[in-house]
């Protein structure tokens, strides 16, 4: 009974939380985002003291039903331990706990996280994890299903579904998604719950906190045959059926073993007298899936090499004014081209650099829900999977505000549409070298036509003649940095305006 | 000339589902033979007759069907490596299938579907006797580049080897009046090559010479009062029972139909008919009208309307239709096997539309092509066809208080996605201008986009209008 009714709230938020990653529409967000702000890591960098005290205490109440139910990277190990499991049965074993390499990880990890290497840190984070593996490898077969249905949907006539682009956002990021998830499935393949309780620092936190938990699933004695049956089906391998002990720090509360057991020995009580803990038993286990996970992590930074691949796109000639001696036909358009920025783009609400990067967790959530195509992670090593903007496909358009609306760290943090569009988060800059106007002679005035704030003014190129072709010219105290100039600009690869990042934001 | 896709869809559309009813119980009630019953029922579905086109005879002697085949809006696909070319095939099969029904005028140019289509109707035209058609091309040295006695020479030259002729039928002066007489100066006059095509028309290897008007009727008037010297053997103008009478309501550069066919009259010189659906417009009009159009008899489709309105008058030698589609072609096919002249009713009631159809805001852009391609990668006519759509189907909020707002806002911002790629939308128009000289219709065709780009922002903000 306990059993099934975990494993239904689970499925429940499982579905919920990785339809917040691919639901593009925002629909979700307004219902269920609270599901990615009651996970740990984020409740503690929004500094969410209710969150972080309510799973303090449901944990010291329950047990570790937090990496049972609530967290989407544990229910998805366990999705994939329950098909392994039913190829084979009774697979699992007891094995005594690596204390060293649980706390050496956690001690590794506030280290990151106090010097301000988030992007390290963000590696090992479960919610983070699930986060990426979900926008960089789930989203975009649900946005192909998408258009498919879009495609159809327009022979229809029907207004029901849009297409939406569906394109590499960051290449490093694709691939530390990719390693986590096949490293994490093979290990919940073989293992069951081993990340949960070797590497990951929440899993050891809430662990050291279940210790003491007032509810515990108890092993009988007198009725207990020794069977071992239990111990074959724990994920998290911590029943030793032998001493008739659990190791309740690795225990995820799954109540798989009560469902199990034919003799109804073990039960979910209330704890009665301070029993002696288990302690932690063998120093060394004979796995030692732990370093593969670490290797996962650093393999994942090294990938960074392919960061100069996104700035690669296949380019093809741009038509330039050609003379026209036929009708019909279109232009070749050429993709535009990442300008090099001094300093990255963050988005609106993200107050500063240092801000952002101290409470952004990675989970890119933000980055799934960007219906503008602007926010893409990081490659840089030092702001690595942290979310960034550039305007190649889009720009930040004035009424939207999801990034802020979804982040469930308070990295991004904004009051209304309003705050956005009068804060600063940079400045465009005019590329004389690239203007068409200059280039190809023609009148265009794209950029101040587009300029939401009016801070592009078009001007006479030389002061002495007012008809001379005119140029934009940029009032950067009232420029916000949205990226409609760049985006919209005629000039390709590289646009004639572009916007160069603040590294602290400002309301003008 | 009728064409646009959507056009076609929604035709083909309204074929299938008003059409199958018809069918059925035509089917049911005449034993599977709908030719049994002349009288109702079979100007939509029913068979195309081989033998009944409705001919004209032009002052020279040539007999020329009442349809005549526009070689504008030809088929296209893309080929292995995805580029767009001509679809060959599907050319050879409305020809094939339009010589068999009767249709003998085809009327192409140099300029036309990138420059393919002399080559590709030539080549359709070709498998067939010389003496079983009629084609009509155009000197269309728009250009300045080809402003030169030599480049236009080259240029008609070109087209008799495209079209594979010893001789061409009927030869027009391309768009009289665009550029005004200036561009009539240095294109006909000052090189002598009005000249060297009255030569040409001497020595039999042009048989019909005439001109196409757009623009400044200044042009028109002039050419007309060398008539006497010139003897222009054909005039092609845009007629429709919109521009009847309110052509400057739509346009004001444009002329009446009404002043220009009079003019021809006067002179007994015969009317060619351009754009006899404006460009589509009076094939795919606003619900409404349709509704009107449709309830004056159920069984004869939008397009005939306005085909037979061109093809009443008795001074017209041909109605010229851009048929992309088969069902297009057999539409009309049937609308003039043989015609059916309007009655004083009809054209009264024809009037009573034309006002109708003046009260929707579209832009009167005809898809011609013309303004392309965008040196910045617009989808000019694109952009202006879903705008029309919208205004058709009535999915263009007045304000954002109207009651479908919200529906009309979807349909418009997604459609728009749907009938232009981004990077090819109204955002992206710098207003450089080069494209408004070449539209025929004279439309500020920056303006234009600066308005849809407008328009949309606003329905994408939601802010209130």
């Amino acid at each position: 009974m306990l059993r099934k009714i975990r494993i239904i709230i689970a499925t429940i938020c499982f579905v919920l939380i990785t339809l917040l990653f691919l639901d593009f529409t925002g629909t979700l967000h307004a219902w269920f985002d609270w599901l990615a702000k009651i996970q740990f890591l984020p409740a503690l960098l929004a500094l969410n003291i209710g969150v972080v005290v309510g799973l303090v205490v449901l944990t010291l109440l329950f047990g570790r039903v937090y990496c049972s139910v609530i967290c989407p990277l544990g229910v998805m190990q366990d999705v994939v331990s329950w098909i392994a499991g039913k190829r084979k049965k009774n697979r699992f074993r007891y094995s005594p706990a690596l204390s060293w390499l649980r706390y050496g990880v956690l001690a590794l990890f506030v280290v990151a996280l106090l010097a301000g290497a988030v992007s390290a840190a963000a590696l090992l984070a479960p919610y983070s994890a699930y986060g990426r593996i979900a926008s960089n490898l789930l989203a975009p077969l649900y946005q192909w299903g998408n258009n498919l249905l879009a495609y159809i949907a327009e022979r229809l006539d029907s207004y029901a579904f849009y297409r939406v682009d569906v394109w590499m956002k960051g290449i490093g990021t694709f691939l530390v998604a990719l390693l986590t998830f096949v490293v994490l499935a093979i290990l919940a393949w073989r293992n069951g719950r081993t990340y949960c309780n070797t590497i990951c620092p929440v899993g050891t936190v809430l662990g050291f906190l279940s210790r003491f938990s007032l509810l515990r699933p108890v092993i009988d004695i007198s009725k207990c045959n020794s069977c071992g049956l239990c111990a074959r089906n724990c994920k998290a391998s911590c029943i030793d059926s032998k001493a008739h002990q659990i190791d309740y720090s690795r225990c995820v509360a799954c109540f798989d073993c009560l469902d199990k057991c034919t003799k109804g020995a073990i039960g979910y009580r209330l704890r009665r007298r301070p029993a002696s803990e288990p302690a932690a038993v063998g120093p060394v286990g004979q796995v030692a899936p732990g370093s593969q996970q670490g290797d996962a992590g650093e393999k994942g930074i090294s990938r960074r090499g392919f960061l100069s691949l996104t700035a690669l796109l296949a380019s093809t000639a741009v038509l330039k004014a050609q003379e026209k001696k036929v009708d019909g036909g279109l232009a070749v358009i050429e993709d535009k081209k990442i300008p090099h920025r001094a300093t990255p783009i963050i988005p609106a609400g993200a107050e500063s650099l240092r801000h952002f990067a101290q409470h952004c967790t990675r989970c890119q959530l933000c980055v799934s829900a960007c219906p503008n195509q602007v926010l893409r992670p990081s490659e840089k090593l030092k702001t690595f999977m942290q979310p960034e903007l550039s305007y190649e496909q889009g720009y930040c358009r004035p009424e939207c505000a999801k990034c802020a609306e979804v982040c469930p760290t308070g990295a991004i943090n904004l009051t209304d549409l309003a705050e956005k569009s009068s804060i600063q988060i940079g400045h465009a800059v005019w590329v004389r070298e690239n203007c068409v106007v200059l280039t190809d002679g023609v009148s265009c005035g794209n950029c101040a036509r587009h300029c939401p704030t009016g801070a592009i003014q078009m001007v006479p190129s030389d002061p002495e003649r007012s008809d001379s072709p005119k140029i934009p010219v940029v009032n950067e105290a009232r420029c916000i940095g949205c990226g409609a100039c760049e985006n919209l600009c005629p000039s390709r690869p590289f646009s004639a305006i572009y916007v160069e990042g603040h590294e602290r934001h400002r309301i003008i | 000339m009728e064409t646009k896709d959507k056009k076609g869809m929604d035709r083909r559309h309204f074929l299938k589902t008003l059409g199958a009813g018809a069918v059925a119980t035509t089917a049911a009630l005449v034993g599977c033979n709908p030719r049994n019953n002349p009288a109702s029922g079979d100007r939509l579905t029913g068979e195309v007759s081989a033998d009944g086109m409705t001919y004209r005879t032009s002052p020279r002697g040539d007999r020329v069907s009442l349809l005549g085949y526009g070689c504008m809006r030809w088929p296209t696909r893309k080929d292995a490596d995805g580029k767009e070319e001509i679809d060959q095939q599907a050319v050879n099969d409305l020809i094939d299938y339009a010589l068999e029904h009767g249709v003998n005028y085809f009327d192409t140019s140099p300029a036309y579907v990138r420059g393919w289509s002399e080559a590709a109707t030539g080549l359709a035209l070709s498998r067939h006797p010389r003496d079983s058609y009629f084609v009509a091309t155009k000197l269309s040295n728009f250009d300045a580049s080809t402003h030169s006695r030599e480049a236009s020479m080259a240029m008609y030259r070109n087209s008799l080897k495209a079209l594979r002729v010893d001789y061409i039928d009927y030869y027009l002066l391309h768009g009289i009046g665009m550029g005004g007489m200036e561009a009539l100066h240095s294109r006909y006059l000052d090189n002598g090559m009005l000249d060297f095509l009255l030569a040409e028309r001497q020595a039999g290897r042009i048989r019909n010479l005439g001109f196409s008007y757009h623009g400044e009727i200044g042009v028109f008037d002039y050419l007309l009062s060398r008539h006497d010297e010139i003897h222009w053997d054909f005039v092609q103008i845009q007629l429709n029972y919109v521009d009847w009478k309110h052509a400057k309501e739509v346009n004001p550069r444009n002329t009446d139909a009404e002043y220009l066919y009079g003019e021809l009259q006067k002179r007994g010189i015969p009317a060619v008919i351009m754009e006899p659906l404006l460009g589509g417009r009076l094939s795919n009009v606003p619900d409404h009208v349709a509704a009107t159009l449709k309830q004056r008899n159920p069984s004869s489709s939008v397009a005939s309307w306005a085909f037979r309105f061109a093809g009443s008058f008795p001074g017209v030698l041909t109605v010229l239709s851009g048929m992309t589609y088969m069902e297009h072609l057999q539409d009309n096919l049937r609308t003039y096997s043989p015609l059916e002249p309007l009655t004083e009713q009809d054209r009264a009631f024809l009037e009573e539309t034309a006002q109708l159809m003046l009260r929707y805001p579209t832009i009167p852009c005809n898809d011609c092509k013309y303004c392309m391609p965008c040196p910045y990668g617009l989808d000019i006519p694109a952009i202006l066809l879903h705008y029309n759509k919208c205004v058709n189907e009535g999915n263009l909020p007045r304000t954002s208080q109207d009651e479908h707002y919200r529906q009309a806002r979807r349909a418009f911002l997604v459609g728009y996605d749907r009938s232009v790629p981004r990077l090819r939308q109204a955002s992206h128009c710098i207003g450089c201008n080069q494209c408004s000289p070449h539209c025929p219709q004279n439309i500020d065709i920056p303006k234009e986009l600066h308005r849809i780009d407008g328009f949309v922002e606003m329905l994408k903000q939601g802010t209130a209008f």
